[in-house]
């Protein structure tokens, strides 16, 4: 066998989300999803969200477990610091998605990775959500993001894999463009 | 010595606060010249679209010495009634105007003020900032980043509909402003698609009265800028959503909906050539919604506590406002043959010329209910400045009085007292005893 025919393996089964893609074009309704999270209060700012069901292909589905989630605010907002602070779970939102779509990326392009490290840091002016100064923005200022990836694959094509990435997350887009939020109480 | 252009008070602009101070400064026979960059009521003149009238009723058309005397009291002023209104109040006050006479630099000298004109310079003891708070269109950082087939435009150049092409247009902002010529490019077949942010919604009309009637009855207008939480906030509301027409009609979201205005969230920003609304619509509207039940649960419970005669309706409820199911996000102007963004995001005062430390590091006047951070120095018709009304018509009679006392007080201080004998420092008298003064104020202020 040469070289070019090995095939690389990312852990990504690229044949089955190909053909994925192929069914969800064909009947549309399919790749209608509803993700889903829900959020119970401990104390103070220390709450506990769990996920496990979501819906999708046109019927229930189920994780295999219940995943829960502690978030708090950490000890120098006078909080007890029991879980990751909100603002963080939306850092690994955006850089697990980005990691995981660099490996079927990869995966497709037929790269091998070795390692990939994301490291994400992002500003936020307390200004904001304190209320001192209506001109500061809640929410972050910026976000950076910075890939460490050992690959068997020219700088460029790297690169290229972390374009595409980007291109086709999920929550990349979520944090870059506005969404229609509601929040009713029942 | 320059002492041909002296003075004991300048007032800047001869709009009407500038002229109701100068109707107190003569009477307490005050030295003063009004110094206006144009005529009498000149941005009322020449900043405002055509349409325009006055948001509050004609009976609430009021200052010192003149009040509205028509057949009218509930409709609203035109534009040249206004101005006719106010030309006439200085006639009757005989104020000193020197009209298109603009100022170019005001500064500190001599413990007083230096304030250069074309013409002349004039010294003065102290200086009335009375020239108006909407002078400068407040635009956003990202208005600079449309792409150039747009036109951008703001509420000060706009005069009607015929100015623009036959292309839709995005107004940003709901507040008066922005509802209003909203509405009115909207009749006029233009296509319009209105941003809306945090905005206050309120009935023109409630129980049978103007709106301005429960809220002038109430004392709400009276409210005062040191008897509010957090007057910061406070000043930055946006102004209601209120029209003045012959009809007293409501002009709310539901109703510019009705008529086919397309609303959206708040403008957050213009990528890849598409403009982008936050996703806060909802909450937006929920918020007014709730401000306005508020309101008028207030009323409610006022009328029920007073004796309001008869005529009074009964309570009433407005439908909730109606929020798209998908309010749009994104959209690329020049594909939806959008051609004009119409910038209804408030105004700024025009304070270049003040050359003097008495800004913040955001650059607002810093002052205390209109006394200004620097002794001798005053504003008027802020937004909020001492009262929730400074900024209207009938705001300028109680805060010219509380800053005209003040002012006279001032004077009447720096003249008395610590006058150093002026035969130890002959050619210096008149300096060294203002810097005296002005140490000791300082002292006073803190």
């Amino acid at each position: 066998m040469s070289a070019t025919a090995t095939r690389a393996d990312n852990g990504v089964n690229v044949e089955a989300l190909l053909g994925a893609r192929q069914a969800l074009t064909d009947t549309p309704a399919a790749a209608q999803f509803k993700w889903r999270a829900s959020c119970s209060w401990v104390r103070g700012t220390h709450s506990k969200s769990t996920v496990q069901s979501f819906f999708g292909l046109g019927s229930e589905q189920s994780h295999r477990t219940e995943f829960s989630f502690e978030a708090d605010h950490p000890e120098v907002f006078a909080s007890e610091d029991m879980g990751a602070t909100p603002v963080e779970f939306v850092l690994v939102g955006l850089a697990s998605c980005l990691t995981a779509g660099i490996a079927a990326v990869a995966q497709n392009r037929n790269i091998q990775l070795r390692s990939v490290k994301a490291t994400v840091e992002a500003g936020m002016d307390l200004q904001g959500i304190l209320g001192i100064d209506s001109d500061v923005r809640n929410g972050f200022d910026a976000i950076k993001v910075v890939f460490d990836i050992d690959a068997d694959a020219s700088k460029e094509d790297i690169n290229a894999l972390v374009a595409q990435s980007q291109k086709r997350s999920a929550v990349f887009d979520i944090v870059t463009n506005p969404t229609n939020v509601s929040v009713e109480v029942r | 010595m320059t002492l041909a252009g002296a003075t004991d008070v300048v007032v800047i602009g001869a709009g009407h606060s500038g002229l109701a101070m100068s109707r107190y400064l003569s009477a307490a026979s005050v030295d003063h010249v009004v110094l206006e960059r144009g005529e009498i009521a000149n941005s009322w003149r020449r900043e405002r679209w055509d349409s325009l009238r006055l948001l509050t009723p004609n009976w609430q058309t009021r200052l010192p010495g003149l009040a509205y005397r028509g057949p009218v009291p509930d409709g609203f002023m035109t534009m040249s009634e206004v101005i006719a209104f106010i030309d006439d109040y200085a006639k009757v006050v005989s104020a000193p105007v020197r009209t298109f006479t603009s100022v170019n630099s005001v500064t500190a000298e001599d413990g007083g003020y230096q304030v250069s004109t074309e013409r002349r310079v004039w010294r003065a003891r102290a200086v009335v900032l009375a020239n108006g708070s909407s002078s400068v269109p407040d635009l956003p950082p990202l208005s600079t980043a449309l792409p150039p087939s747009i036109r951008s435009l703001t509420p000060r150049e706009y005069r009607n509909p015929k100015q623009l092409d036959d292309r839709g247009v995005l107004v940003v902002g709901a507040s008066a402003s922005g509802v209003q010529l909203a509405d009115e490019i909207q009749r006029s077949g233009r296509r319009v698609m209105l941003a809306v942010g945090e905005h206050i919604r309120m009935p023109r009309t409630y129980r049978g009265r103007d709106i301005q009637h429960w809220l002038d009855a109430m004392g709400v207008l009276d409210e005062r800028f040191d008897a509010v939480d957090d007057i910061v906030r406070a000043r930055r509301v946006p102004s209601p959503q209120l029209i003045g027409t012959p009809e007293r009609a409501t002009l709310d979201l539901n109703a510019l909906t009705s008529r086919g205005v397309e609303i959206v969230g708040r403008l957050a920003g213009v990528a890849d050539r598409k403009v982008q609304f936050s996703g806060s619509l909802r909450n937006h509207c929920a918020m007014a919604d709730l401000k306005l039940n508020r309101l008028l649960d207030r009323i409610d419970e006022w009328i029920g506590n007073h004796d309001v005669g008869r005529g009074v309706g009964a309570p009433e409820r407005f439908a909730a406002t109606q929020v798209p199911q998908h309010p749009r996000l994104r959209v690329d102007l020049e594909a939806e043959r959008i051609g004009t963004v119409l910038w209804a995001t408030g105004f700024r005062p025009d304070y270049r010329w003040l050359q003097l430390p008495a800004f913040d590091r955001k650059g607002r006047l810093k002052h205390d209910g209109g006394i200004v951070d620097a002794p001798g120095l005053y504003a008027l018709g802020l937004n909020f400045m001492r009262r929730r009304k400074s900024s209207f018509i009938h705001g300028a009679e109680d805060d010219v009085r509380d800053l005209g006392d003040h002012l006279v007080a001032y004077l009447r201080r720096t003249t008395s007292s610590a006058a150093p004998p002026t035969s130890t420092f002959p050619a210096l008298g008149l300096k060294a005893r203002h810097y005296v003064d002005s140490a000791i104020l300082r002292a006073q202020f803190r």
